[in-house]
Order: C-alpha cells, then sequence, then structure tokens
C-alpha cells in the first residue's frame, strides 16, 4: 500500500476508535455539564454495557441490535441508580468530595465486576464474519467498522433531537445553564440530573458493546482508559457541548490512529494526553466551549 | 502643586463589545479622601479593577506617584501601595480573624524560605513582629477579642471592618473601598465614617471610596466623581455634587 | 525556649519513643516480615499524603499526579544507586531535587489552570511521565528496572519522614505557607494582599513533587523490581484518597490518612477479591458522613490535652 492509502486507512480505523470515544465523551461531557463532576466511574458504567452486550449475546443468544438496547436500557437504569445512591446525598457538599465519591463507585463497579464475572478477558462472540470486508477503491472498511458508524450516527442524531425538542432535553439545557433558575422555572432538577445520568450511560454501554463487537475482547478493567481518553475527547471538544465531544471523540480517535500506525503503539496514550495538556493550556474552553471568568 | 498620587488619563476598558468604561480620567492627591459614585452598573468597580490590575486597560493610562501601572499584577500593585476591600466580601473566611490580617503582611516580611523552614535567622523575630503589627490593626478595629475566630463566623459588619484592616496591614499609601457601609445600620456607619476619617489621618493614608450611602459620602468625602454608564459625569465638592443637575437626573431619572 | 520550639521538642521525642518501641520489636522478631513491609509503606505513603497535602489541602491546587513525580524519584535514584553505586542518601537526594525540578517545570504552564481542568493536566503529564519512562530502555521500559539494591531499612523511612514532616509543617507555619493558604482560600484577595499567586502554587508545587520524588526514592529501594505499573494514577488516587480521608491541610490528618488506607488494605490482604470493594464502600460512606475527612484543618497539636501536655500557648507553630 501507497503512503496515502495508508493515511486513508488509518483514518478509517481511527473514526472507528473515535466514535466509540464520542459516545463516551457524550455521556461525560452531560454530566459534567449539569453537576460538574468528572465522573470517573464512567468508564467503568461503558465496562458494564460491554458487559451486558456479551452475556445477551453469548449466554441469551440474542442478535446484536437487541443485546445493544437491552445493554442501553440496563446501563440507563444503572446510571440512575449510581447517581442516586452515591452523588445524589453529595449534592451540596464540597466538589472533591463528589469526586472521591466518583471514584469510589469506579473502584467498586470494577472490582465488583471481577468478583461475580471473573477477571479473566472474556471472548465476544464474533457478530460478523471478519473476513466479509468491504473494499471501496484500494481501502478496506469492515461490517464492524461499519456497524460502529451507524449506530454512533444514529444515537447521535437521537441525542441531539433529545436535547433539543423535547421537554426533558430543554430542562436539561437550562438546569446546565443555571440550576437555580431553572428550579424556579419549575424544572426538578433531581430528575433532570437523573436523566443525564440515564441518558449519559446508556450511550456508554452502546460504546461498551460496540467496542465487544470491534476488538472481541472486553474485561472488568476496561474501562479506565476509554474513560479517561473520552474525557480528554470532551475537553478537546469543549467540556458541556455535545457536538463538541462527538468531534473531540473524532479527532482524538484519528490522531492516536495515526500515532500508533506511523509513529508506534506505545506512544498512544501519551498522545492523547499531550493533546489534552495542549489544549488546556491554549484554548481550555476546548473547541466548542465558551469562556467563564470569575467576577471580581 | 505636587503630581497627583493616582493619575488615571483617558481610561477605557471595553468586555468584547461593550464598553465598561470610557474616557475616564481621575486625579487624587495624597491625602485627600474621594468618593466615587454613581447609579449601579455604572463601572464602579471595574474602576477599581483597573486600578488594582485586576483588569488591564484597553486604552488609556493609569499612573500612581507618576508610574504606569498597565501591565502590572495585582500583588505589584499591592506591593507599590494601594490596597483594597471588595463590595462582595473576600476574606480568608475558613481562617482566624488573625491569620487574615498576618496573611496581608506577607510583603513585608523578609525572612526567605531556608529560615522559615529551619527556623534560623529573622524567623522568630519577624514573627512576632507580624503578630504584634496585626493585633494592633485588629485592636483599632475592635476586633482584638475575636481574633482567634474563624472569619466566616464574623458578624456583617465585622467582617467588613476586618477586610479594611486587612487591607491596612499591607501597609498602603492609597486604599480603595469598595461599598464599605454596605449592609450596615445607621449607627455602624456612623462608627465606620468616624473610623474611616481616623485611619486617613493616623496612617496618613489617601482613601477612595465607592459608596451608595449618600450621608456617607457627602458627609466625609472631600471631593466626589459621579461616574454613569463608564463616563464621568461630575466631578467637584460634596455641594457642587448635590446641586449638579446631571447628577440629580443620573440619579432621580426624569424626575428632576 | 518559646512555645512552638517546645512543642517541636516534646513531637521529637515523642517520635523517637515511638521509633524506639517498632525497631526494638522489629529486631527481636516480634513484628514479623509482613508488617514490617507495611511500616515502611505507611512511612512512605505518609511522605506521600504529607507532601500531596501540601498541594491540594495547603494551597488547594488540585493535583491528581502525585504517582508520577514519586516515578520520577524513583527511577533517578535506582539508576544513581543500582548502576553508578551512590550512596543511598546521594541518590535519595538527588531523586527529590530531579522530582522537584519537573514538578517546577510542569508547574509552571500548568498552574495558570484551575481546579478540575488542574487535576486532569496533572493526571495526564503524570501518565506521560510514566509512558516515557516505559520507553526508555536504559530503565528497563515496560519489563522494568531490575536488581535494585535492598537499601531501605526502617530508620531510614522513619528519620526521612521525620524530616518531611518537620520541614512541612515549618513551610505551612511561615509567611510562605501561609500565601499558599490564602490561594487556597481566596485566590483573587490573596493576590490583592500582595501574594504573587503564581511563585507560591509553583513553589508549593515543586516542595510537594520533591518530597514525592524521595518517596519514590525510598518505595524503589525496598524492592528488587520496580515497573512503570508501579506508578499509575491510580496510585496517585490512592494518595488523594489518603489526604481527603485524613483532612485536606491538615498535617496529622495525611498521617492519619496515610496510615488507615495502608493499614486497612494490608489487614485486608488476605481477601484479595473482597479488598477494593470494601475499600470503594469505606470511601463513599466516608464522603457522606464526614467529608471534611477525619481531622478537617485541625491538628493533633491543637487538640486540648496536647496543649496542656505541651504547655503550648496560642501561636500555630
Amino acid at each position: 500500500m501507497d503512503f496515502m492509502s495508508q493515511v486513508v486507512q488509518q483514518l478509517i480505523n481511527g473514526v472507528s476508535l473515535g466514535s466509540i470515544y464520542a459516545l463516551i465523551a457524550l455521556g461525560y461531557t452531560m454530566v459534567y455539564g449539569i453537576i460538574k463532576l468528572i465522573n470517573f466511574a464512567h468508564g467503568d458504567i461503558y465496562m458494564v454495557g460491554a458487559y451486558i452486550g456479551f452475556f445477551a449475546v453469548a449466554n441469551a443468544g440474542l442478535g446484536i441490535f437487541p443485546a445493544l438496547i437491552i445493554s442501553m436500557v440496563l446501563t440507563g437504569l444503572l446510571g440512575c441508580l449510581v447517581e442516586r445512591v452515591a452523588y445524589k446525598p453529595l449534592r451540596h457538599a464540597p466538589r472533591i468530595s463528589l469526586l472521591i465519591t466518583a471514584i469510589g463507585v469506579s473502584f467498586f463497579l470494577e472490582y465488583a465486576s471481577m468478583l461475580f464475572v471473573s477477571p479473566t478477558p472474556r471472548t465476544f462472540p464474533e457478530i460478523f464474519d471478519s473476513s466479509v470486508a468491504y473494499h471501496i477503491g484500494e481501502f478496506i472498511v469492515n461490517g464492524q467498522q461499519l456497524l460502529i458508524f451507524a449506530i454512533t450516527f444514529v444515537l447521535t442524531v437521537l441525542l441531539t433531537y433529545i436535547v433539543q425538542k423535547t421537554k426533558i432535553g430543554k430542562a436539561m439545557r437550562a438546569v446546565s445553564f443555571d440550576t437555580e433558575t431553572a428550579q424556579l422555572m419549575g424544572i426538578d432538577a433531581n430528575r433532570v440530573i437523573s436523566a443525564t445520568f440515564g441518558i449519559g450511560s446508556a450511550l456508554a454501554a452502546a460504546g461498551g458493546v460496540l467496542v465487544g463487537v470491534y476488538y472481541n475482547s472486553i474485561d472488568p478493567l476496561m474501562g479506565i482508559m476509554p474513560g479517561l481518553k473520552a474525557f480528554v475527547a470532551a475537553v478537546l471538544g469543549g467540556i458541556g457541548s455535545l457536538p463538541g465531544a462527538v468531534v473531540g471523540g473524532l479527532i482524538l480517535g484519528v490522531i492516536e490512529a495515526f500515532v500508533s500506525g506511523f509513529l508506534s503503539s506505545t506512544f498512544r496514550d501519551a498522545a492523547a494526553f499531550a493533546i489534552l495538556i495542549l489544549v488546556l493550556l491554549f484554548r481550555p474552553s476546548g473547541i466548542f466551549g465558551r469562556d467563564a471568568q470569575e467576577k471580581v | 502643586m505636587d503630581e497627583p498620587l493616582l493619575k488615571a488619563t483617558n481610561v477605557v476598558e471595553m468586555f468584547g463589545g461593550l464598553k465598561a468604561v470610557s474616557d475616564f480620567n481621575m486625579y487624587i492627591n495624597a491625602g485627600e479622601l474621594i468618593g466615587l459614585i454613581g447609579p449601579n452598573g455604572a463601572g464602579k468597580t471595574t474602576a477599581f479593577n483597573l486600578f488594582t490590575g485586576v483588569y488591564q486597560p484597553t486604552s488609556g493610562h493609569i499612573a500612581f506617584e507618576g508610574d504606569s501601572l498597565v501591565g502590572l499584577k495585582p500583588y505589584q500593585i499591592t506591593q507599590r501601595g494601594i490596597a483594597r476591600t471588595f463590595q462582595n466580601i473576600r476574606l480568608f473566611s475558613e481562617l482566624s480573624v488573625l491569620d487574615n490580617v498576618k496573611i496581608a503582611c506577607h510583603q513585608h516580611v523578609k525572612y526567605g524560605l531556608a529560615e522559615a523552614i529551619f527556623r534560623v535567622g529573622r524567623y522568630f523575630a519577624e514573627e512576632e513582629e507580624v503578630v504584634a503589627d496585626s493585633m494592633r490593626l485588629l485592636k483599632i478595629f475592635k476586633l482584638d477579642d475575636k481574633a482567634n475566630e474563624t472569619a466566616k463566623n464574623l458578624p456583617y459588619g465585622a467582617q467588613r471592618r476586618l477586610e479594611i484592616a486587612r487591607a491596612l496591614a499591607s501597609q498602603p499609601k492609597l486604599l480603595l473601598l469598595d461599598e464599605p457601609a454596605a449592609g450596615m445600620n445607621p449607627q455602624e456607619t456612623q462608627e465606620l465614617m468616624d473610623m474611616i476619617r481616623w485611619i486617613r489621618d493616623q496612617f496618613s493614608l489617601t482613601i477612595l471610596l465607592i459608596e451608595h450611602d449618600m450621608s456617607l459620602v457627602m458627609g466625609i468625602c472631600e471631593r466626589i466623581y459621579v461616574l454613569e454608564y463608564g463616563q464621568i459625569i461630575a466631578h467637584g465638592t460634596p455641594e457642587e455634587i448635590q446641586n449638579n443637575p446631571e447628577v440629580i437626573r443620573a440619579y432621580l431619572g426624569g424626575e428632576a | 525556649m518559646n512555645t512552638s520550639q517546645k512543642r517541636d521538642t516534646v513531637m521529637l521525642a515523642l517520635g523517637l519513643v515511638i521509633f524506639a518501641v517498632l525497631y526494638g520489636l522489629m529486631e527481636t522478631g516480634v513484628i514479623g516480615s509482613f508488617w514490617k513491609l507495611n511500616i515502611l509503606i505507611i512511612g512512605i505513603n505518609i511522605i506521600m499524603a504529607a507532601s500531596l497535602n501540601l498541594i491540594n489541602g495547603y494551597t488547594g491546587q488540585f493535583s491528581l499526579g502525585h504517582a508520577g513525580f514519586m516515578a520520577v524519584g524513583a527511577y533517578v535514584s535506582v539508576v544513581l544507586t543500582t548502576n553508578f553505586h551512590l550512596p543511598f542518601l546521594a541518590a535519595l537526594l538527588a531523586g527529590g531535587a530531579a522530582a522537584g525540578a519537573l514538578g517546577c517545570l510542569i508547574g509552571l504552564p500548568t498552574l495558570r489552570l484551575s481546579g478540575d481542568y488542574l487535576a486532569i493536566a496533572t493526571l495526564g503529564l503524570s501518565e506521560i511521565i510514566r509512558i516515557v519512562l516505559m520507553n526508555i530502555q536504559y530503565v528497563g521500559g515496560a519489563a522494568g528496572f531490575s536488581g535494585i539494591p535492598h537499601l531501605t531499612t526502617f530508620p531510614w523511612v522513619f528519620f526521612s519522614l521525620l524530616a518531611t514532616l518537620f520541614i512541612i509543617k515549618n513551610f505551612v507555619n511561615s509567611t510562605h505557607g501561609r500565601a499558599c493558604i490564602a490561594i487556597r482560600e481566596n485566590e483573587i484577595a490573596a493576590e490583592a494582599m500582595g501574594v504573587n499567586t503564581t511563585k507560591y502554587k509553583v513553589m508549593a508545587f515543586t516542595i510537594g513533587a520533591a518530597f514525592a520524588g524521595v518517596a519514590g526514592g525510598l518505595f524503589a529501594h525496598v524492592f528488587y523490581i520496580i515497573t512503570p505499573l508501579s506508578f499509575t494514577f491510580m496510585q496517585s488516587f490512592n494518595y488523594l484518597i489518603m489526604v481527603v480521608l485524613g483532612g485536606l491541610g491538615s498535617i496529622t490528618g495525611a498521617i492519619a490518612g496515610a496510615f488507615v488506607v495502608t493499614f486497612i488494605s494490608a489487614i485486608l490482604a488476605d481477601w484479595p477479591e473482597y479488598r477494593m470493594i470494601i475499600y470503594a464502600l469505606a470511601l463513599i460512606l466516608l464522603m457522606f458522613y464526614r467529608p471534611q475527612g477525619l481531622f478537617g484543618y485541625m491538628e493533633l497539636t491543637s487538640l486540648a490535652p496536647f496543649k496542656r501536655f505541651a504547655k503550648g500557648g496560642k501561636d500555630n507553630g
């Protein structure tokens, strides 16, 4: 393959990976936008989503789409439950308490999963015959990648619709803009926060199932790194911004694919963090973010 | 006549497309007690923020003792001798009253890091001095009996007094008071007026204050600047200001 | 002798008694090798927690990258002792200096950020440090650095710990420490009181990083091998937890936090599958019922019985 086609091939790989980051980043950015919490447990929610999808396909023998939907629903409920049990009691506590609690929830999900589903990685059943691949010119797109593109696209459109057009979506935007004023306008902030966690977790679950399909392997600690990377993606796009999360996720995925394709895969993670730091230093509000300064 | 202590020339401050302050001219002579008044949102606190380096002017010039303040950071301006209080009280609220004042003595402490860590050299002598200076200031503001209380537990009026005591601990030449009487009852305000005059004489200070309480401003200020929509619309003695039709219009709207 | 010096003397005497008792119990074999190792780890973790507390608790700058500085100290010191046969003390100090220098270098640009952004940036930087170490073949890359002499003994840990606490305590009770605390309380007011906030943030960050480097040196020489995996951000989380659990802004709290966390995890070592679950639940419950940590801003020396004992006065030294 010549250089240009390698570039395009890495681009395809990057967008696949980036789509998954985008799905996780959406939940991060929504939660941060609404309660200013870096929800360190979000990556583990994604892991739980992957496992539910795995059991639905491998044990219940369901197809990929029912598995995806079941995983999204159950994981969404888990997200609501985590918020209700662990975060809600701390609504007025210092933010560091909330952050430590999130770390606690993260540890809990990881190690409870190890206890219940064993720490050994599971092999995700093959949904697509991996030898089936579509040749577009000289580039190869396989079935998994097409599935990732399609699902990410549909979910992003759906989320945009929910946030822009529905009542709960409008309430979410109002609460993230100014919780107190939104409450004065009769919006039940608790319900909105709960819904945000539910939707965000469902999206992460979709990411989890897709990653299972894409890489074939899942394990209880699989959420740690993608969780962090997704946060990087959210910061890159501008924290609190939904299009930002998607664009940030895609950019990050593509950069990682290029770094591992052309430099060395060992520097893949370093690249993500280097981007994070550069963004924070030169444009902390991200690509789509707003600037906020403390009033004196 | 000597050069004024503080001189602002044609200062403009833009926030995005909005002119918060424009063509702002002001001079303050050493030893004066000046009032800056104006309706809410006129740009009074913005002027303070410009004098103290929190904001940088978009254009124009600000000089203190003849030296430009433009480009200096807030701490550098404090070190040159301008101290301030804040409209929305900004105490070190979890710390003791005494520690609040001790922190403001920071720039006059000369012992270095090694002296602090190994407690040698000037450490003990200077620390004692800091405590003594701080207690002396607290006594003036009738806070000495509350020295070990947590600042956030003080009553509102006492918190305002602590802010002034803390500002004085940095040994300023010019003191900027942002609504020192806000939230005080008439008796507290009266006491505060006496206090402000007294510290001006005692510490040979120059004072610029923002205040909504007209009895206070008219009672103690020697000259008054009136700001409206970011521009100085009047300037003069309290009598001149009280009779200035522009000012009456700005404050009372169409009724004048 | 003034009250603060008296108090220091009492604390030093107390420390020496604890040292003598523990050392005696170890030498006579009453404390077996399992707890001997854990006592070393507790001591090292106290240095980590106390130094992180200087950054997070006293200066209020949210750092999540402390393990990165520990890694730098660890690797620099093992190279110096193993490859260059330098004395342990020199290696520890060099490790501390290297970590401190890196802290200063990293702190200058990143400390412009605040809150969560700083947290995530420091986390990212510590991961970059780790990934870079993984790619340096001279120090063993991902396989780790092996053949480290076992130099870390109980006296080394104990006296390093004592020195750390002494220095940090004196720092926070000086005008420099007050400047840091003022930044935590209200950065804008601190600046208005003449505090060069950038300088003091970087100073706290540098000192904190330097002690993490020393702790890293001690940690590395407990084992025969270290790998970059010993210094992941999970470790940084652990130190943060110790600090918050003990009380942000309290040296006593950092000691208590490091002790409790390490002790509990040692006790639970026999039930590895439940260890982290119990730890996680304990953490969440603690945040519910005592978010300010065990000590809050309090110090042991400010408790009434101690004051009576030391006849301490009003000053905070």
